[in-house]
């Protein structure tokens, strides 16, 4: 089997997904399995058009990497490809038309709105921040609509904090989501086919030793204790996982996936988001998912490999 | 999962609890993670602080590495002393005698690259809580080092000539007056990183004057004095005084940072430390870049590469204030008259911090002004760094800089008139 990793790009998550790309590239080796790690560059489609890779694993992130693109050119080339198909990719890497199918679906997300950065300039900034702090209940999260890594992701406890939040937000993208922030344990669960169908990982569970999981937190070792599997009785963490099973399904995110929620004090769980190429350095969370299962991530990484090239066949 | 986990429960570092204090002030960043972009051939960098080494003559490089793997190769290939290699030296002190300085090769350390010869000397002055005096902004790499040492930084108020005399005297008196031990007072005193600012010679004496008074130490970092535009730059000001003044000097610049050779010039007594530190810590600077630098000197005219590159990057810096003019016309920005830098100055309330993902995505990198300052001040600074792009390239990224900039005011207005 040949595997090509696609790892890199110019999104600001370049260098995690640098690292994911090769600690995905030691672990399959581990297992046997021959890969490259390619960046997306102007030789790309060439060369994967040319060597007809078995398997394509893009652990990009970003633009270029979840939103679709890369994957519509995956399809158009006939390549197998781990993770969601363009369609579905597009609308999971938007986090806004993510929530929407996620509450058509009947599954809790919290309260949202997302805002073109132009809504603010054609109408008035304060009468529009107003507008959104008696709606929405405060304290707000504030996150670039698109991207991930929580880079740009603020809270805020007042309107007069909303508006410094956006400025931070837009410097990501020009569309921004505010969403009512649910105190609880935070959870990635991912769900993986390693060949006998889709299914929840043990849950992951975030706690940062600052109480915020942003970007140091995740990629400094030292910053947060992972709890994995998560520390929830029984029955709340079967509901977590029917949740992010049921979501993951929703969204279409193929073979790999991983979404985050949270689970509130009355233990009602709530979607956050999902990532269509979960990260897979050495802090990542996925990969403790895998641990947690009983896998190694060799074993964890084949397994998926294979179960992504016969999924091509029903994409 | 591994010998960091504890079970199920694990922080990815069982040795969290072990390190020393000064570890927690090794902390990486988002701006850290958006250099990484950077190297990709899309985005112009006017980031990192990097020479234009494509304009090096390749036959001279040749030649240069031909002639020391023929002739000194079990030399190059071996470990060397700790103060470095004698026949570098010499030529170190013709080099510096461009600057004014006379000095001897005796009193000169090499070491790898003067970042190295910093932390030293931080290492052989600072204890937790002694203050370093710095310009303001002061080079990144000097706040990094210091504040790893647990020194408290003092900015001092810097102008269109660089460190103010009067600020200076008046923080000395002010932090001596609380009680604490003021050590050093770290200085690019020619066309300073980042501000590109030099500081004419009567500054330079009264400076001199004040710390001789109060018993601080200068450190002068000058690795950017032969790179004139115009005219010949003030003298060193360890021309000016062998015993207060610790000079660091680096290849960095004029030829190469690749191989990683700086020097420092002390008193003997300090040199003598700074010698036996080195040996601690790494035994000898590596030889073979050592030689290479001192047999590039010998078999090239390296005052002729020098004006050479004096010549690109004027063209450089000519090409980053027409396209600051143009496009940015009611920004303020520095004009050095040497070195690789400008220092942005933008209107109150725009985060460079902030609008640097902005950037890269419209494919142009610079450096936040916060990172030139240990308190968190430059925020509605940065530095651009005109060195490495080519001319056109230069004009392109701040073309493109200038519309992020034109964009972030609009979004500050919509937001201020809320």
């Amino acid at each position: 089997m040949k595997i090509v990793i696609l790892a890199g790009g110019i999104s600001p998550e370049r260098d995690i997904s640098l690292k994911s790309g090769r600690r995905l590239a030691d672990h399959l080796a581990e297992a046997g399995i021959d890969s490259e790690i390619r960046e997306p560059d102007e030789l790309l489609i060439d060369y994967l058009s040319t060597t007809k890779p078995d398997l394509v694993w893009s652990v990009l992130h970003g633009a270029g990497g979840e939103d679709g693109a890369i994957q519509r050119l995956l399809e158009m080339l006939g390549l197998a490809f781990v993770g969601a198909g363009s369609r579905d990719a597009k609308n999971i890497w938007n986090k806004a038309a993510a929530k929407a199918k996620i509450s058509e679906a009947g599954l809790a997300t919290p309260n949202w709105i997302a805002l073109h950065k132009n809504t603010f300039k054609q109408l008035n900034a304060k009468s529009v921040l107003g507008l959104v702090s008696k709606d929405l209940k405060y304290p707000l999260i504030t996150k670039p609509i698109e991207g991930g890594s929580a880079q740009g992701v603020s809270r805020s406890d007042d309107q007069k904090g909303l508006g410094k939040s956006m400025v931070e937000a837009y410097a990501y993208c020009d569309e921004v989501i505010i969403e009512e922030f649910v105190e609880g344990t935070e959870l990635a669960i991912t769900i993986v086919d390693t060949g006998e169908g889709l299914k929840a990982l043990p849950a992951v569970e975030i706690e940062a030793e600052s109480g915020n999981f942003g970007y140091q937190e995740r990629y400094i070792p030292g910053e947060t204790t992972f709890y994995a599997p998560a520390r929830l009785d029984g029955n709340i963490a079967q509901a977590a996982a029917d949740m992010a099973l049921e979501a993951h399904k929703k969204l279409g995110l193929g073979v790999l996936g991983r979404v985050d929620l949270i689970v509130d004090r009355n233990n009602q769980p709530w979607f956050l988001e999902a990532s269509v190429s979960p990260g897979l350095t050495e802090t990542s969370l996925s990969p403790q998912a895998f641990t947690a299962a009983g896998f190694t991530l060799a074993e964890a990484y084949k397994a998926i490999a294979e179960s992504a090239i016969k999924y091509q066949f029903r994409r | 999962m591994n010998e960091t986990n504890t079970g199920s429960i694990t922080n990815f570092d069982y040795w969290k609890s072990a390190y020393a204090g000064r570890a927690s002030n090794l902390s990486v960043s988002e701006v850290r993670a958006l250099f990484a972009v950077v190297s990709r051939p899309e985005v112009v960098s006017l980031a990192g602080g990097m020479p234009d080494v494509s304009e090096l003559p390749t036959e001279g490089l040749n030649k240069a590495f031909d002639s020391l793997v023929s002739t000194r190769r079990d030399l190059a290939l071996q470990y060397g002393g700790g103060q470095g290699d004698a026949k570098l030296r010499e030529q170190i002190v013709e080099i510096m005698a461009l600057e004014g300085i006379q000095g001897s090769a005796e009193d000169l350390i090499v070491t790898t690259g003067s970042q190295h010869g910093l932390d030293l000397l931080a290492d052989l002055f600072i204890d937790p809580g002694d203050v370093v005096l710095l310009e303001s902004p002061s080079y990144v790499g000097a706040v990094g080092i210091f504040r790893h040492k647990e020194a408290e930084i003092a900015h001092v108020h810097t102008d269109d000539e660089g460190l103010s005399p009067e600020a200076l005297q008046q923080s000395i008196t002010e932090l001596k007056a609380q009680g604490k031990k003021v050590k050093l007072l770290y200085l690019v005193p020619t066309f300073a990183n980042p501000s590109g600012v030099t500081i004419p010679t009567h500054r330079r004496e009264e400076i001199l004057k004040i710390c001789e008074s109060e018993g601080v130490l200068i450190v002068e970092d000058n690795p950017y004095g032969q790179l004139y535009f115009d005219e010949i730059p003030p003298d060193a000001m360890r021309s000016m005084s062998e015993q207060h003044v610790v000079y660091l000097g680096s290849f960095s610049k004029i030829l190469s940072p690749g191989l990683r050779v700086g020097y420092v010039l002390a008193p003997p007594a300090i040199r003598e430390k700074l010698t036996l530190a080195n040996e601690s810590a790494i035994l000898s600077p590596a030889m073979f870049g050592q030689m290479l630098v001192g047999e590039y000197l010998t078999v090239n005219d390296w005052k002729q590469q020098i004006s050479d590159y004096r010549d690109i990057y004027r063209q450089k810096r000519d090409a980053a204030i027409e396209a600051i003019d143009k496009y940015l016309p009611e920004i303020r920005t520095t004009r050095p008259k040497g070195g690789f830098f400008l220092w942005v100055t933008m209107p109150e309330g725009i985060d460079s911090k902030a609008m640097l993902p902005l950037a890269v995505s419209e494919l142009v990198a610079y450096t936040p002004g916060t990172a030139f300052f240990g308190n968190g001040m430059g925020q509605n600074n940065l530095r651009v760094c005109f060195s490495h792009p080519s001319v056109d390239r230069v004009s392109l990224g701040i073309q493109r800089l200038a519309g992020v900039i034109n964009n972030q005011i609009e979004l500050l207005k919509t937001f201020d008139a809320e």
